[in-house]
């Protein structure tokens, strides 16, 4: 029954085991869904789905193979599906968008709304005018407006297609950038542990010791054990350059969850403006008077140190490939072109990740794409945003 | 088999409900997530009174291990006594203390477990508990016996996600995310709390409350708890309801921290109102 439902929910990328799925089978032997399709909805839910971060994939394949059971809708079908399938975001200025939307009231936008419905005629994604998905428009869904009217799934009573509609966990999924807090989660897979069979054996090893000695009959046998600590070492580098700005507060989130995080035992943090070369900075204006020798970083920080990167790899051709093209050459800079200093990086540190805030759509086409394609040749780049970091720390931690 | 419907102290949502007979009914262990001050830890207490279960609460601590959950060997004791030769050495059962999934598993009644904040022990703490937790049993090789519930209790599991659970133990639970509740299950809730209120003055407050949670830049959002407080103390307070989000009298009681104080701030000194 409904296998077709599982393997849709794989494809959305839902890890469903078969073990998961006999037991929903189970709960409907019991008939726990009371022949409903709401009650079949929260039953497949609560079995199949672990993560709040899933309810959205699992609302959306929901929505999917359940579409046409219930017709709920006054709007055309048409519509609907451009909708049912959104796109990603794209990028957008906030700002731009705040102001352009500043000045229209729910009326304005309900007659907006009435006219597109009359002239659209279809599918539009990623813009700023019509009905559809990923873009800056006040219709449609899963894009950004501040005052936008959502289109995909509202109506009169909540049956189960309507809740899968309403998609109310789209921000929860991971791949949404998200907040301090799940930063630090994911930072914590950042461990390694000394192993078992190393070091000294310096510490009590208390049940152990009071087993020896009872069955000593009594007389004192102490047993000693190592210590578990966490051994990683992290180098982290913030672009801090102009077209870093609108990342900022993404930015000084992952700053921020990474100081808090106290689980590393040593933490270097410093600066660099689009690409590194012979000076790193210890505070993000990048000032001469706040820098060190990147020689000296790679001197005396040892291989062992994990290197997060983050920054948009965004720049002029000449800056990460010409000699001299060090926006700090005239001020009496080396003259060795950045990819250099990167390739140094690399060839010192094994454990290396560039996170970048880009989405992965503009590493291909956006402005930078042929700096990202460089520096992508050279080190594994990951976006910033939960899932990446995730990703990015599971390689930095893998063993080799 | 009965149903949980909430009761008279908790608000469950209907989802929530839905859950926790999908998840007693399957006999699996309930997982519950969600934000602070959603009830998670509550909602077990509620389960065991609305059912008429006696609830057993095994709180997890960074230090717990899930031996202690199922029994400890007292071998300190066990030293003491053979040092001055107690009767009754020779006999280990005298010195094997069941733990809480221990005492749950041994009643003759069907008991509420309530594993609590699981989150909080090592990552590998679920893993350990996943033979015991399938099978309703366990064994205790210095004796020799096989412990093995007498009934199945009904577990309940809380985390706050400090940690990622392992999958192979996701994989046996049936997962419920608690959202936060909106402002109509947040008045039905402090009803629940408050034998009378001002409709106004509770209007005022859920209407800032959930202003102050949409706040940008906030740190740690105010939750039901704060809510709770804040009403009571603006009612001592005696304070006018029209002022509340104009001024938001006693914010220190909803906001903890103080970056979040200063965020208000700015924010009423700016728009002249929340």
């Amino acid at each position: 029954m409904f296998t077709a439902f599982f393997y849709l929910l794989k494809d959305k990328g839902l890890p469903v085991s078969l073990n998961e799925w006999m037991t929903l089978m189970e709960g409907l032997d019991r008939g726990l869904e009371h022949a409903s399709l709401t009650g079949f909805y929260y039953l497949a839910r609560a079995v199949l789905v672990k993560t709040e971060a899933d309810y959205d994939r699992f609302d959306q394949a929901f929505l999917q193979y359940f579409k046409g059971i219930e017709t709920v809708e006054e709007l055309p079908q048409e519509l609907l599906d451009w909708l049912s399938d959104p796109a990603p975001q794209a990028d957008y200025d906030k700002d731009e968008v705040d102001r352009r939307m500043a000045e229209l009231e729910l009326e304005d936008l309900k007659r907006m709304l009435e006219e597109r419905l009359a002239e659209q005629h279809e599918r539009h994604d990623g813009g700023n005018r019509w009905i559809g998905t990923g873009g800056t428009s006040p219709f449609g869904h899963s894009g950004y407006n501040p005052k936008g009217i959502r289109i995909g799934g509202p109506g009169r009573n909540r049956s189960a297609i309507q809740i899968a509609g309403e998609r109310n966990f789209r921000d929860f999924r991971e791949d949404n950038t998200l907040d301090l807090r799940q930063f630090q989660i994911a930072l914590r897979r950042l461990r390694q542990f000394s192993a078992l069979d190393d070091g000294p054996k310096d510490v009590l090893d208390v049940d152990e010791t009071i087993k020896e000695t009872s069955d000593n009959a009594g007389q004192l046998s102490l047993v000693f054990t190592r210590e578990r600590r966490n051994m990683v070492k992290l180098l982290l580098l913030f672009d801090s350059g102009g077209s870093m700005w609108p990342y900022s507060t993404l930015c000084t989130t992952l700053f921020q969850a990474v100081s808090k995080a106290n689980h590393f035992k040593d933490l270097k943090v410093y600066y660099f403006h689009n690409c590194f070369y012979d000076k790193l900075y210890t505070t993000p204006g990048c000032y001469e008077s706040h820098s060190i020798d990147t020689e000296w970083v790679l001197k005396n920080l040892g291989s062992d140190y994990k290197v997060i990167i983050v920054g948009d790899a965004s720049m002029a051709p000449s800056e990460l490939l010409s000699r001299g093209g060090n926006i700090y050459y005239w001020y009496g800079s080396s003259n060795e072109p950045g990819i250099t200093w990167i390739r140094r990086f690399k060839d010192r540190y094994k454990k290396i990740a560039w996170l970048n805030p880009l989405s992965p759509w503009s590493w291909e086409h956006g402005y930078g794409s042929e700096t990202i394609d460089y520096i992508r040749r050279e080190l594994p780049m990951y976006q910033l945003t939960v899932e990446g970091l995730e990703q990015a720390t599971k390689a930095l931690v893998k063993a080799r | 088999m009965q149903d949980f419907k909430g009761s008279r102290d908790y608000v469950a949502s209907d989802e929530l409900m839905r859950s926790v007979n999908i998840a007693v009914a399957l006999e699996k262990p309930l997982l519950i997530k969600g934000e602070p001050g959603t009830g998670k830890t509550v909602l077990a207490q509620a389960v065991a009174d609305s059912l008429g279960k006696e609830l057993i609460i095994w709180n997890i601590k960074s230090t717990t291990k899930a031996q202690d959950g199922l029994y400890v060997y007292d071998t300190v004791q066990r030293l003491y006594d053979s040092q001055f030769g107690t009767a009754g050495v020779d006999d280990i059962r005298r010195y094997i203390k069941l733990g809480k999934l221990g005492e749950a598993f041994s009643r003759d009644e069907q008991a509420v477990l309530l594993i609590d904040e699981i989150d909080k022990a090592d990552l590998e703490f679920p893993n350990d508990l996943l033979w015991e937790l399938d099978r309703m049993e366990f064994y205790i090789p210095e004796t020799g016996d096989t412990v093995r519930a007498k009934q199945r209790p009904i577990v309940i599991i809380t985390s706050n996600a400090e940690k990622e659970l392992p999958d192979a133990f996701l994989r046996r639970c049936i997962f419920h995310y608690i959202a936060f509740p909106d402002a109509a299950t947040m008045e039905r809730i402090v009803r629940v709390h408050f034998d009378k209120l001002d409709d106004r003055l509770l209007h005022e407050v859920l209407v800032t409350f959930y202003a102050i949670r949409e706040l940008r830049g906030l740190q740690k959002k105010p939750s039901t708890s704060e809510v709770l407080d804040w009403l009571q103390a603006l009612q001592i307070g005696g304070v006018d309801p029209a002022k509340i989000s104009k001024t938001v009298p006693f914010a220190g009681v909803l906001l903890k921290k103080n970056e979040d104080m200063a965020v208000l701030n700015q924010t009423l000194r700016s728009r002249g109102r929340i």
